[in-house]
This record gives structure tokens, C-alpha cells and sequence, in this order.
């Protein structure tokens, strides 16, 4: 059995059991990054010297017979928009490429309470505007399962660490599909939680009533334990749910007898891949054969979903984004004077989809526009949402493909922002309804590439969405692998 | 053509919480530089505001004061514009739902009453404070410098109609406001410190239209007499420049209090679009009437209900009760005098009379005048009970200013001051007077009755002011 395989609730019990030290465990994952990084690029920092002193601490409770909370040694990647006390936070801009913060992201206290091994920060899409990671400001990363493509994004670090074997799960960041879709892409288990589950305080915002933190994991089972160690209520996230959080892990139970699945039409549209829909109905298939009932639904609004959301999130992340000036902390370009100096280290340091975007956001907030556009946006949010609440009056969740194609070439839609972004299509609605969503692998198609399929559920029904995705991968019985990266093109630095 | 100006006042407020509005931070005045910050009000990446329910209330009860409706849902926008005292870049305010609208405020300006109407209170987070190497953040190639200390200190703007037309009127408001938030005990109201500022905006138009004319806007004025002379200064003018057929430019303009005149600083022309957004990091404010109700019940009596208490339960003059309530630290001063069981009338008086006159002297307001309440009340006392006379009182009064910390009771028989009524010795003093006196004593015999003034003054300058003149009075009548 290869270590640098397994899910975190093996390796646990092997913790426990003291078959494997975290140190061996933490040099395993370093052996493979070794062996792997130059090619996949997922990380954009990698913390060897505090993770191996992390694990030897690790090893002296387990030596004193001290209790293990669950994600104790194991090794865990963070995406590198989430602040990490004296560790570089870029998100992976150049306009951050010196930024240490001076506290700890609330996940991150809530990681290191559990022990946890944090081995590096992922590589993303700058201020996490894409879906490929190609618009990272330092590297691409490759996906595992063909080095020819993406991983997805805008978590693609995160994504690829987990299915390529270099971190055991990792936390991804989701405003618009961006832990769901690279999880489709590399073939592992991505979670979005209901908007307010897990606080956003020390998440670098893209669009604040968007973004959501979540698990990359290799199973349904790790998703659930994750999800258990950084969720709850903080003082610090005014937007964070007070609603206390049930034990996850409860919900690991292959049972979907009489569970009501919505299978919404709008959703298998123009554009979806024919692979990727024999996929994701044969899954829906395999349910009805497990006892649940089936209905096909209807999501009308869901045709406006990314227009609403090509206005929403760039108008949050306009604003978000204007405190980057140089001023007090990050990159600085040199001016004759102030002003001019906060202009230099924007136009030169902001890569050009955060440009776009901000551009975008500008626009649709400025007066005369701001009425026609956002204003327009929001109440069309609402009608989305609403569609939402209509459906699951009928169905306890819903299941639609997580995106509309599997993995796509480098570089064959940088060229073509509007199609890079009707990728978001199938994910970017659950954001915009604060629901949560989960994509879990059904199959491959006939290249072998990675097949997602996404179950949406009601607000702070995680449990639903988890019991489904546990039975559905119980019942496949597919083992996590990582996949051999012999198919390389080349290094990771273009 | 004659003219009639057109003043409506912005005025900004520090509030005072001991914490900032959207962190922990303390607000305290004068720290050192940069220490009263952290991630959040630093605008770190990342972090997220929450915020401080102080501040929403003593918003609430500001627009209570003020007659306002206080908005039962009310929410935070982002104001967006670059400057590098704004860590984020946007500052945290309230654009279409503030905390309270629609109130109002009367006013009274030689002895004329008047209402000025407020169109709404918002809460905002206050931005840091700049130090340039050169005179501006243009010129300053040596850099410029920032204190965040100040970043997120919580501020309320209360925004009038143009309801004003006069630098008096315009000063008497802001009085006023002072006044109301000094007594419901939401802001120091440190002119000085820079606790209460504000933005006022002149325009003029000829007398009898109701079209308002270009307007002008002077910004951070932080001292009564800087309101006025910007204003008395802005209305000439304008006026000058109407009068030779020019055209008002809608523009900011700065105060120079030393020069006394308002300077061109730019052009509205291109005029600032703040692209307003809802700050999707802070839930809206919902506020039930239940709570609404609770902050009203601990308003405190306001200034003008206490200017009628003065006038109708104590018998003071309108002028004397506005003097004594126009501010917070006076009414409250008053009050402790009267504590002491001292006369309202002689209280009164003595506060605006002598007290006033020394702290105008030393510059100092009246809750840091080395005569407290108490002992100035019990100094009265003694003039009521006759043990001094008003004379004495007034030694006794500068004894005190001047350091004597002892009681006016101890004063006055340590450097025995107590007040001869002993008619026996009174009246050998008199007796020597009239003796020594022929003059006047012949005139008053010869039915010049205000002669006995002179005598009455000899009687007290020989007992050293001593003799109580009423007594004095009396026994120079018989003797005569
Ligand atoms: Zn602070």
C-alpha cells in the first residue's frame, strides 16, 4: 500500500496505531513532492522546516500517549489566499509576492488546535479570478491526470496537490465553482459548504458574499471530518452562521432509500459535453437503483446565473481589491509622488484578468450604470435563489454535472475569457443561492480524464449532500489512486 | 440686487466608545503613533469588520435628540476613493439607509426663534491622519507619513437642510448639536481635538427666490470662530463675484483661519463618483421598536427642556436659562451649586458674572475652573445666610481661583471676614463717621438723601467691609 495514497481517516488509525510516525508520514509527502512538484507546480510556497517540526512534535504526544484529534500529522495544503501567520501569502499575485501576514486565518487556528501538518500554500488564480490556475502570477499547474491540461481553478493548486499526491486534502477557497470545478477535473472530492458555515475571517476576499472556504479531499469520509474540524461560528466573521454545526461524520451512511433527487433540465443544456452527461446520468442512475426517486426539475433563472455573477463578484472584488496600493504593506512601485505611486504598483503589479475584473466592477457600480447593472444583478440573485427554495420543497437534493467538460488543454482558453467563464455555469448558482454543494468523481471519460458530479443541497443541509455522495462512492467501490505523471509535456514553469 | 445666503452644515462627530467601530482598538486621544491598531482597522488582507453595538446606540440616541425617525432597518455601504489615509481604500459609511433621518433642531439667534431641519445622521468609520513632507500629498517627494491610529474611531455626520442664512445661524446650530450630543453624552464635542468638525456648504441667491443658488463647500472647520469668518467671508464673495456678473463655480474650497479667507482647492466639475456598494461584510442594522423605546427611555433631559425647567421652576430669566444650559458642563455645574441648597438667582449670577469672566481670562472651561460647584454654592450660602456680605464674597471668590483650597467657611473666618451684624459695634463706627463727616452729614440734613451713600461707604471702608450695610443703613438713618 502506498502511503502518500491514502485518505486522512486511514492514515489516522495508522497514527494511532503508531504503524507510521508523522514524521515518516510528512517525508513521505515531501519524497513526492520531490518527485512530482517540478511537474504539477501546485504550491507556490512549501513549508518543509515547519512541517517537519510540526510532525516531530506530533510524534512526542503520540510517544506520551496523548489522544489525536483527527487531522493530527497529517499532512494538509492551504490555498494561498488563506493567511497564514508568519508564512508568505501571495494569492498568488505579484502585488502580495512579499506579504507575511501577521495572524492566522480562523481555519488555519482551527487546523493547527487538530495537530495538522500544514506542508504548503497552493498555487491558485490570482486573487482566485479563473478557472484554470493558469492565471497565477508565478506558474501554472498541471493536472495529475494529463499533464497537457489544466487542473481547473481557481483552486488548481489545492486540487492538484490532493489527486497527485502531494497532500493528504487541502482547503480551497469557492466564490463561483472554485473548489468543485478543479475537484471534477482531478478526480477528487470537493466541498462548498453553505454560505456561513466556515468563517471567511483571514480569507483574502474576492467577492465577500460569494467566497466560501472548503475541504479537497480524496473521499467523502475525509470531506466530512474536515468539514467537522473547520466549521463553526466566529465572532470575527460578522457573516458567519450562528447555527450550531451537527457531527458530520454522522451523516456517513450509505442510504439513500426514498431520498428525492431533482434533476434539473436547465443544467444539461447547450455546451455540456456528451461524455460528461452519459457520466453524470448513469450516476443519477445508480441512485434510483439504491432506492431514491428521481424527478426532473426546472431551475428557470439559471440561464441568467452568469450574467448575474459576472456582475456581482467583480463589483465585490473591485472594492475588495483597492486596499492593494502600496502604501503599507505588499509589492511597492516607486512614484514621484503618492498617488503616482499607488498607480505604478497597480497597473504594474495586478495581472490582467484581475484588471478585467476590476474593470468590470468599476463599471457596474458607477453612477448612472450602477442602477441597470448591480442593482438589476441583486434583485436577479434573488429570483435564483428563489428557484432554489421552489425546488427543494419537491426534492431533498439536487444533481447536476459539477462542470459542462472535463479538463481542458493549456492555453486553449486563455484566448477566450467569456468561454473560460461558461465553465462556471453548472457551480456558479449554489453561490450565488448560498447553498451548499458537493462534486464527487463518477468516472472518467474515454481519455481517462475525470468526470465530477454536482449534488447541491438545502441551506445547512451538508448532511443530505454528504449521506448521498458517501453512498454514491460506497457503491462504485473505486478506490482514491494517484495517477502515474508520465504523460509530462514539460516542466511546470512556462 | 440684494443677496440672501444659503448655509447647510455637515457636521462630523467623534464618538466617544472606548473601541473603535469595526475592531477592538482603543480610540484614546494623543497615543503614540500607530499603536492603536491591528489587522482590521489596518485594512489587512483578509480580515473582516464587526461591529461595535456602542456605536449604534449612541447613533440612535443622537437621532433621538435631534427628533429624528430612526430607521428600523439601516445598513453599511462601501464609499470608495483613493487615499492613502483610507487603509482599504473605501471608507465604511451609510449611503441610502443611514441609522436616522428627517429631524429637527430649533434654534434662537437675538432672541429670534428658528428650526433647522436635519435630513438624516449616518454612522462612518473616521480615516488616518497624514503628515506631509511638503505642504500637500503633490509635493511631497520626500514622502509622506501615516497614523492609523485614528482609522475606525467611530464618527455620526449630521447633514441639515440649507435651513440656515447666516453665519450667527449657522454657528448657533452647530451650538446647539454640540450641546445635544455633550448632554446625551455620546462625544467629548473636542473642537480642538478634532471631535466635532464640519463641512459647510454657502450659496446665494437674490431675495425671494426659492431656487438655490451654485454652492461652495469648505471643509473640516473645527472652531466656532473659523465657521463664522469662513462663512461671513464666503457670502462677500460670492457676492462680489454676482455683483460683477460672474459665475459661482461649484467647488471645495479651504479655510485659512489665519488669513481669514476660503481658497480655490478643486473643482466639482469632474466631480467624484464614490461608487457606492453595500458592504456585503456587515448584516443590516434591524432595529425593533422595543429597543428604539429603551434608548429613548435613557435619553437624559435635553438642553432645551432644561432651559424651560430653569425658567419655570427656578424663575430665571430665557436668557439666563439658555446662558446656563447651553452647554452640558454648565447646567451640570449649575445643578451642583444648587445642590448646596444656594439661591438659583444668586447661582446664576455668580456664574455667569464673576466665574465666567475668570474662566474667559485663564481660557479654560468651566469643568476644569479650580472653583468647584460645592464650594462656590457653599461661598453663596454665606452671602444668603448674611455672614458675608456680596462684597466679601467676591475676596473670598478670588481667595479661592487663586489656590485656596480650604472651604469659603474656613476662608472667611481665617482671614476674619465674617460680617459685623454686633449693632453695638456698628454703631460706634458709625458714631466716628458721622463725627468725622460734617459735610455730608449737613447735606443729608439739608434733605440730600443720597448723601448717606457716602457715609454708608465710609462706615464699611472703616469696619473693612465688614459691617453688614443693611444694618449700617439702618443706624445712620436714626443717628441722623
Ligand atoms: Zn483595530
Amino acid at each position: 500500500m502506498k502511503i502518500i495514497e491514502q485518505p486522512a481517516h486511514v492514515l489516522h488509525d495508522m497514527l494511532v496505531k503508531k504503524e507510521l510516525s508523522a514524521k515518516e508520514l510528512t517525508d513521505a509527502f515531501f519524497a513526492s513532492i520531490d518527485k512530482s512538484e517540478d511537474t504539477l507546480g501546485a504550491f507556490v510556497t512549501l513549508m518543509r522546516g515547519k512541517a517537519g517540526k510540526d510532525a516531530s512534535i506530533i510524534d512526542a504526544k503520540i510517544a506520551q500517549g496523548e489522544e489525536l484529534p483527527y487531522f493530527a500529522g497529517i499532512p494538509v495544503a492551504i490555498k494561498d489566499n488563506i493567511c497564514t501567520k508568519d508564512v508568505k501569502t501571495t494569492a498568488s499575485s505579484k502585488i502580495l509576492e512579499n506579504f507575511v501576514p501577521p495572524y492566522d486565518a480562523t481555519v488555519m487556528t482551527k487546523l493547527y488546535d487538530q495537530n495538522a501538518v500544514i506542508i504548503g500554500k497552493a498555487n491558485m488564480d490570482e486573487f482566485a479570478m479563473g478557472g484554470s490556475t493558469e492565471h497565477s502570477a508565478y506558474h501554472i499547474t498541471r493536472n495529475p491526470h494529463d499533464l497537457s491540461r489544466v487542473p481547473g481553478g481557481s483552486s488548481g493548486g489545492s486540487a492538484a496537490a490532493v489527486a497527485g499526491g502531494e497532500a493528504v486534502c487541502a482547503l480551497g477557497s469557492d466564490t463561483g465553482g472554485s473548489i468543485r470545478q478543479p475537484s471534477a477535473y482531478c478526480g477528487v472530492v470537493g466541498l462548498k459548504p453553505t454560505y456561513g458555515r466556515i468563517s471567511r475571517y483571514g480569507l483574502i476576499a474576492f467577492a465577500s458574499s460569494l467566497d466560501q472556504i472548503g475541504p479537497i479531499t480524496r473521499d467523502v469520509t475525509d470531506a466530512a471530518y474536515m468539514l467537522n474540524a473547520v466549521c463553526g461560528h466566529d465572532k470575527m466573521d460578522s457573516t458567519s452562521l450562528k447555527e450550531k454545526a451537527p457531527d458530520f461524520t454522522k451523516a456517513l451512511v450509505a442510504d439513500v432509500k426514498n431520498l428525492k433527487i431533482g434533476v434539473p433540465k436547465e443544467y444539461f443544456a447547450d455546451g455540456i459535453d456528451p461524455q460528461v452527461e452519459e457520466k453524470v446520468r448513469s450516476a443519477i442512475k445508480s441512485f434510483a437503483e439504491l432506492g431514491a426517486k428521481i424527478t426532473e426539475i426546472s431551475l428557470p433563472h439559471t440561464k441568467y446565473a452568469i450574467a448575474v455573477y459576472y456582475i456581482i463578484a467583480p463589483a465585490e472584488a473591485a472594492t475588495n481589491l483597492e486596499r492593494y496600493d502600496g502604501v503599507s504593506y505588499g509589492v511597492r512601485v516607486p512614484g514621484k509622488d503618492v498617488p503616482e505611486m499607488m498607480i505604478n504598483t497597480r497597473s504594474q503589479k495586478f495581472g490582467a484578468e484581475v484588471k478585467r475584473r476590476i474593470m468590470i466592477g468599476n463599471y457596474a457600480l458607477s453612477a448612472g450604470y450602477y442602477d441597470a447593472y448591480y442593482l438589476k444583478a441583486l434583485k436577479v440573485r434573488t429570483l435564483i435563489s428563489q428557484d432554489y427554495v421552489e425546488a427543494f420543497n419537491k426534492v431533498d437534493v439536487i444533481m447536476t454535472p459539477t462542470a459542462p467538460t472535463p479538463a481542458f488543454k493549456l492555453n486553449e482558453l486563455t484566448g477566450d475569457p467569456l468561454k473560460m467563464y461558461l465553465q462556471d455555469i453548472c457551480t456558479v448558482p449554489a453561490n450565488l443561492a448560498g447553498l451548499p454543494a458537493i462534486s464527487v468523481p463518477c468516472g472518467v471519460n474515454s481519455q481517462g480524464l475525470p468526470i465530477g458530479l454536482q449534488i447541491i443541497g438545502r441551506a445547512l443541509d451538508e448532511e443530505t449532500l454528504l449521506r448521498a455522495a458517501y453512498t454514491f462512492e460506497t457503491a462504485q467501490g473505486i478506490p482514491f489512486a494517484v495517477p502515474e505523471l508520465n504523460n509530462a509535456e514539460g516542466g511546470a514553469s512556462v | 440686487m440684494k443677496y440672501e445666503a444659503v448655509i447647510g452644515l455637515e457636521i462630523h462627530s467623534e464618538l466617544k466608545t472606548t473601541t473603535k467601530i469595526f475592531c477592538g482598538c482603543k480610540t484614546a486621544f494623543g497615543a503614540e503613533q500607530n499603536t492603536q491598531v491591528c489587522p482590521v482597522c489596518l485594512g489587512l488582507p483578509g480580515v473582516l469588520p464587526t461591529i461595535n453595538k456602542k456605536v449604534v446606540e449612541f447613533a440612535v440616541k443622537a437621532g433621538l435628540a435631534t427628533n429624528c425617525t430612526i430607521n428600523k432597518y439601516s445598513k453599511f455601504d462601501r464609499k470608495n476613493y483613493y487615499y492613502p489615509d483610507l487603509p482599504k481604500n473605501w471608507q465604511t459609511s451609510q449611503y441610502d439607509l443611514p441609522i436616522a433621518e428627517h429631524g429637527h433642531v430649533d434654534i434662537e439667534v437675538n432672541g429670534e426663534k428658528k428650526t433647522v431641519r436635519l435630513t438624516r445622521i449616518h454612522m462612518e468609520e473616521d480615516a488616518g491622519k497624514l503628515v506631509h513632507s511638503g505642504n500637500t500629498i503633490k509635493d511631497s517627494a520626500a514622502g509622506s507619513f501615516v497614523d492609523y491610529n485614528r482609522t475606525g474611531v467611530p464618527l455620526i455626520e449630521i447633514v441639515s437642510e440649507p435651513d440656515m442664512h447666516s453665519a450667527a445661524e449657522a454657528r448657533a446650530y452647530m451650538e446647539k448639536i454640540k450641546a445635544i450630543l455633550e448632554y446625551i453624552d455620546v462625544s467629548n464635542c473636542r473642537m480642538e481635538e478634532g471631535n466635532l468638525r464640519a463641512d459647510i456648504n454657502v450659496s446665494l441667491r437674490p431675495v425671494g427666490s426659492d431656487k438655490l443658488g451654485t454652492r461652495t463647500e469648505m471643509k473640516n472647520i473645527n472652531s466656532f470662530k473659523a465657521l463664522e469668518d469662513a462663512i461671513n467671508y464666503e457670502i462677500e464673495r460670492q457676492q462680489e463675484v454676482l455683483e460683477d456678473g460672474g459665475k459661482i463655480i461649484q467647488e471645495t474650497r479651504t479655510f485659512d483661519p489665519e488669513r481669514g479667507v476660503t481658497l480655490s482647492m478643486r473643482s466639482k466639475e469632474n466631480a467624484d463618483d464614490y461608487r457606492y456598494m453595500p458592504e456585503p461584510d456587515l448584516p443590516p442594522i434591524v432595529m425593533t421598536d422595543e429597543e428604539i423605546e429603551s434608548y429613548r427611555r435613557e435619553l437624559p433631559e435635553l438642553p432645551d427642556a432644561a432651559c424651560l425647567r430653569l425658567q419655570n421652576e427656578l424663575g430665571l430669566s430665557a436668557y439666563d436659562a439658555g446662558v446656563l444650559t447651553a452647554s452640558r458642563q454648565t447646567a451640570q455645574y449649575f445643578d451642583a451649586v444648587l445642590k448646596t441648597g444656594a439661591d438659583a438667582k444668586l447661582a446664576a449670577n455668580w456664574i455667569m458674572s464673576d466665574l465666567a469672566k475668570n474662566l474667559n481670562a485663564a481660557e479654560i472651561t468651566i469643568d476644569q475652573s479650580p472653583v468647584d460647584a460645592k464650594r462656590l454654592g457653599e461661598m453663596i450660602l454665606l452671602i444668603s445666610k448674611g455672614t458675608i456680605s456680596s462684597k466679601i464674597g467676591k475676596k473670598v471668590f478670588a481667595e479661592m481661583w487663586d489656590g485656596n483650597t480650604d472651604s469659603a467657611e474656613k476662608i472667611v473666618a481665617d482671614k476674619g471676614w465674617v460680617q459685623i451684624t454686633d449693632t453695638g459695634a456698628i454703631e460706634q463706627i458709625v458714631k466716628e463717621v458721622i463725627a468725622k463727616n460734617e459735610k455730608a452729614v449737613a447735606d443729608y440734613k439739608n434733605g440730600n438723601k443720597k448723601a448717606i451713600g457716602a457715609l454708608v461707604g465710609q462706615v464699611m471702608k472703616a469696619s473693612q467691609g465688614k459691617a453688614n450695610p443693611q444694618t449700617v443703613n439702618e443706624l445712620l438713618t436714626k443717628l441722623l
